[in-house]
């Protein structure tokens, strides 16, 4: 039924943002609830700053596939079963000219990425131009670069990494404010400059919101959501501190998460990706090539498979045969779980990784807590499901 | 008669909204029984009710059918009692044989195995019931929707319905498959089947039906009775929006200019089928200013036309010459012809004009993203003040602009469409069934904005199938005909007869 109001609603009430974006809040708390759960269950093990630094490190792979892969879930639930492989064909590539030819590090990199972009070119061509269906194609690729990567290690590992190379995953920025022994003072200097930057932005946005008269969110909401993010911030900031400061990677993450969320939410490319997966003939009559947009999702992909790989085999210092293994699982489960659509159109990069930092901490609490990897996985399983299961029935409810 | 149907006091909520107070509504046996009432009304939520959609219990009020007191917990109750709905979107499963579809839930089976000779014999006495003239084997895909909505029938025939529920059935269908399926219901009806109508083709309503329920804000508002009642389409558009509308279209002085759009020697192939020419040498010119419609029935070649067009949207090996304001177009794909200036608003919006998940705003700004960005970002500012301009302007009925396009009712679901396509700024608007499936209220308000768009200068080719519409806001008409323009009509000389008679005319073959 329609009611009659065309004015612009001013201020949307606390209960209708909070179900607009329910999914989105109800995993946060999730998560949430879990760290806190693992935090009694472990006996505050899990929180310590050293293990704090470590599941960033451990999981590092799989926030930086399931960036890519929600970009190809947007699409129209489409998905990428290739990028374990890839990720493995590019370490042994990486232990190829690194170990064995003993090309510079800098230079053995740039090669990796630009074997991801060749992979994705290949990949997308047959995905967008040719028009095989995703899940076939990434499954031809997971095969195929997976042989590749057995060929060209020979079934053997290659180790060790030089020092410069295993830095990637373990090393740290140098602390710039070395006064309090015991405590690197740059993570909190840094995350005190990146509240007051948020503070800044948002505020800013707000208040232009409310000049245009846009619909914003309850004033108290407003300052709840800042208040949490920085506290947050604050506090990861602290546990970095307390353990060797600002690791590489994350650095790097950091990058890749804040320029990929940037693209999604405001870019004209961003829009186009939602606008195919939300209903691709529109798209199309709507002058957007949506050919060249898919190609670009798996080719994207395939790059960030390509800095995965590399991130890994920095991080196990060899690179092997069966190197990412279920990689491709970890990030579809990730992006599910953090609200993505199966048929496409629906889920953000922020989602995927609030999807994948609950998988995360699943792992590494109840590794602390010394459960067996078998029912690790049962667990993980049931968790998903129970994710997609609340999607479905939230959605059925809204109706 | 007999009462064979009795709701009383039906009253339906979704949530806070009330979709259906105290209606009462009453069949007699043996009649064609037509619900009427704008989109919104509460018409289909009413069968959905009656048909078990809706399960005993989710609403208030007493169903009566035959005497008894019903209590439905899903379809499969009311099915069992002789009550079977055939919804606006048809339930056949492409990919299995007319006869597999006809008896799908209801098989020709023993003990779980079907007897497919009984299935196919079944099924055949059947479509002779139904006038369908097609082998029971054939697969549903290659049948036409006027057939297969002939197949529909059949199914529920085959399950011994006794009180027919349609929504919307000639909605798909072209005048001569209309008539056709009218013609089956009057048969039917001879047989004793009771049936219900649910059509916005008010002169359909006024053919056929022997009692005409309105429903308006989903309240019962009346019920008139042929040989009781004045039955005409003015008296029952009176009932559905609550006011005479004295004018079905608003006024307007068309101020033409010059000649500004001009399609020459257009020729189209089909996509898939080798060597088949689906558009003619078409020739059309638009003024500035000037609202052109192209007329003919579906499947003449209209919407082939219009897409080719479009940035060749449609069809292969094209070619013929655009021409606009004197200078030639090279158009090779959609954005090249929005950058051109042209636009074109799809015949079926929900699977090819709106993204139903997004919200108003992202489906307005859609193909105009590159005029409110800067270096590929978005201008968040500007985009929200165009969709509150235009949702404003269009009176776009929703609660706000980040309100989801899926939950908007048909009529402001085509407004959105428009927006976007206004929001693009283009000199040319191809308009295709611009108003198919929406209310009477919403359609008035699209022509009031198509009008103004004549006005302010653009050039606007509206294509549809509804000829009192062509005749009723067009200045020229051109009319279509299996790919060709087999007439032009200017606005004093064209009538209905006049549109069918070229049709006819070019059908027999000579030009």
């Amino acid at each position: 039924m329609e009611n009659g109001n065309v004015k612009p609603a001013k201020f949307a009430t606390i209960g209708y943002t909070l179900k607009a974006n329910m999914r989105q809040y109800a995993m946060l708390v999730a998560l949430i609830v879990i760290m806190l759960f693992f935090q009694i269950a472990t006996n505050g093990i899990l929180l310590v700053p050293m293990n704090v630094t470590n599941l960033i490190l451990q999981n590092s792979y799989v926030l930086i596939l399931a960036i890519g892969m929600t970009l190809c879930i947007l699409t129209g639930g489409n998905i990428d079963l290739s990028v374990g492989s890839v990720a493995a064909f590019t370490a042994a590539i990486m232990g190829t000219l690194i170990i064995e030819q003993k090309i510079a590090v800098p230079l053995a990199i740039l090669i990796g990425l630009l074997i991801g972009v060749v992979i994705g070119i290949w990949q997308g061509f047959w995905i967008a131009y040719v028009r095989i269906p995703p899940f076939i194609a990434t499954l031809a690729g997971m095969l195929l670069f997976r042989g590749l990567t057995n060929t060209i290690l020979k079934g053997l590992t290659l180790s060790p990494f030089p020092k410069s190379f295993q830095m990637i995953s373990s090393g740290y920025i140098p602390d710039l404010f070395p006064f309090i022994p015991n405590l690197n003072l740059t993570p909190i200097v840094v995350s005190g400059i990146l509240s007051l930057i948020l503070l800044y932005v948002q505020i800013k946005n707000r208040k232009r919101k409310i000049q245009n008269n846009t619909e914003i969110i309850p004033r108290s909401l407003f300052l709840m959501q800042i208040l949490i993010t920085i506290l947050a911030i604050n506090l990861f900031a602290y546990a970095l501190a307390a353990h060797k400061g600002i690791p590489i990677i994350l650095v790097i993450l950091g990058v890749l998460i804040f320029a990929y969320h940037f693209f999604t939410t405001r870019t004209v490319p961003g829009r186009y990706i939602y606008a195919l997966g939300g209903n691709e003939k529109a798209a199309k009559l709507s002058g957007i090539d949506t050919n060249k947009v898919l190609f670009f999702v798996y080719l994207n992909m395939a790059v960030l498979a390509a800095v995965a790989g590399i991130a890994f085999a920095s991080r196990t210092n060899s690179a092997f045969p069966l190197l990412g293994t279920n990689f491709e699982m970890d990030a579809i489960a990730s992006c599910f779980i953090g609200g993505a659509s199966s048929t496409g159109g629906i889920g953000t990069v922020i989602g995927a990784i609030i999807g994948a930092l609950v998988m995360g901490v699943l792992n590494n609490g109840m590794s602390i807590m010394g459960v067996g990897i078998d029912w690790q996985m049962t667990i993980k399983g049931f968790v998903l499901l129970m994710a997609v299961a609340f999607d479905v029935y939230s959605k059925n409810k809204s109706k | 008669m007999e009462t064979v149907l009795e709701m009383k006091n039906i009253t339906k909520c979704f949530g806070a909204v009330k979709a259906l107070n105290n209606v009462n509504f009453r069949v007699r046996s043996g009649e064609i029984h037509a619900l009427v009432g704008e989109n919104g009304a509460g018409k289909s939520t009413l069968m959905n009710v009656l048909s078990g959609v809706h399960p005993y219990g989710t609403y208030t009020g007493d169903i009566i059918y035959q005497g008894e007191n019903c209590t439905f917990k899903g379809i499969r109750d009311s099915e069992k009692i002789g009550i079977a709905i055939i919804h606006q979107e048809l339930a056949l499963i492409p990919y299995l044989s007319v006869g597999e579809n006809i008896f799908l839930g209801n098989e020709r089976a023993r003990s779980g195995v079907i007897n497919w000779g009984k299935t196919h014999l079944d099924a055949m006495q059947i479509l002779k019931k139904v006038g369908l003239k097609e082998n029971s084997h054939v697969l549903i895909k290659d049948l036409g929707v006027g057939k297969q909505q002939l197949v529909e029938i059949a199914k529920a025939l085959a399950k011994e319905v006794k009180l027919l529920i349609l929504d919307e059935p000639t909605a798909a269908l072209n005048e001569e498959d209309s008539n056709n399926l009218l013609q089956l219901l009057l048969e039917l009806k001879k047989t004793g089947l009771t049936s219900i109508l649910i059509s916005h083709k008010l002169h359909e309503v006024v053919k056929v039906a022997d009692s005409i329920t309105i429903l308006r804000d989903g309240a019962t508002i009346e019920t008139l009775k042929v040989n009781h009642d004045e039955i005409s389409e003015d008296r029952i558009i009176k009932g559905m929006v609550g006011r005479e509308l004295v004018d079905r279209f608003p006024k307007r002085t068309p101020k033409m200019g010059d000649v500004y759009f001009e399609v020459r020697n257009w020729n189209v192939y089909h996509p898939q089928i080798e060597g088949r020419k689906v558009i003619k040498d078409v020739n059309i010119k638009v003024h500035k200013g000037e609202i052109v419609g192209i007329s003919g029935l579906m499947g003449s070649g209209r919407t082939e036309f219009a897409m080719s067009v479009f940035g060749k949207a449609y069809g292969k090996y094209i070619s013929g010459q655009i021409f606009k304001d004197g200078k030639e177009l090279m158009i090779n794909n959609v954005q090249q012809a929005i950058n051109n200036g042209l636009a074109y608003v799809t015949e079926d919006r929900k699977s090819a004009g709106l993204i139903a998940i997004e919200d108003i705003k992202h489906n307005i700004s859609l193909s105009s993203l590159r005029k409110i960005s800067k270096r590929w970002v978005i201008d968040d500012d500007q985009e929200n003040k165009a969709a509150t301009t235009y949702r404003k302007k269009l009176n776009i009925k929703s609660s706000s602009i980040f309100h989801k396009v899926q939950n908007l009712s048909g009529g402001n679901q085509q407004k959105v469409v428009l927006a976007k396509w206004i929001f693009a700024a283009p000199d040319i608007l191809i308009l295709d069934e611009p108003t198919r499936g929406i209310d009477v209220g919403a359609k008035y308000e699209i022509y009031t904005i198509i009008n103004q768009l004549a006005d302010e200068g653009k050039s606007i080719i509206f294509i549809s199938s509804e000829l009192p519409e062509v005749l009723g806001i067009c200045d020229r008409v051109y009319v279509m005909n299996e790919g060709r323009i087999v007439g032009e009509l200017t606005k004093e000389e064209a009538s209905q007869e006049k549109i069918m008679k070229c049709i006819m005319h070019s059908n027999r073959g000579c030009s």
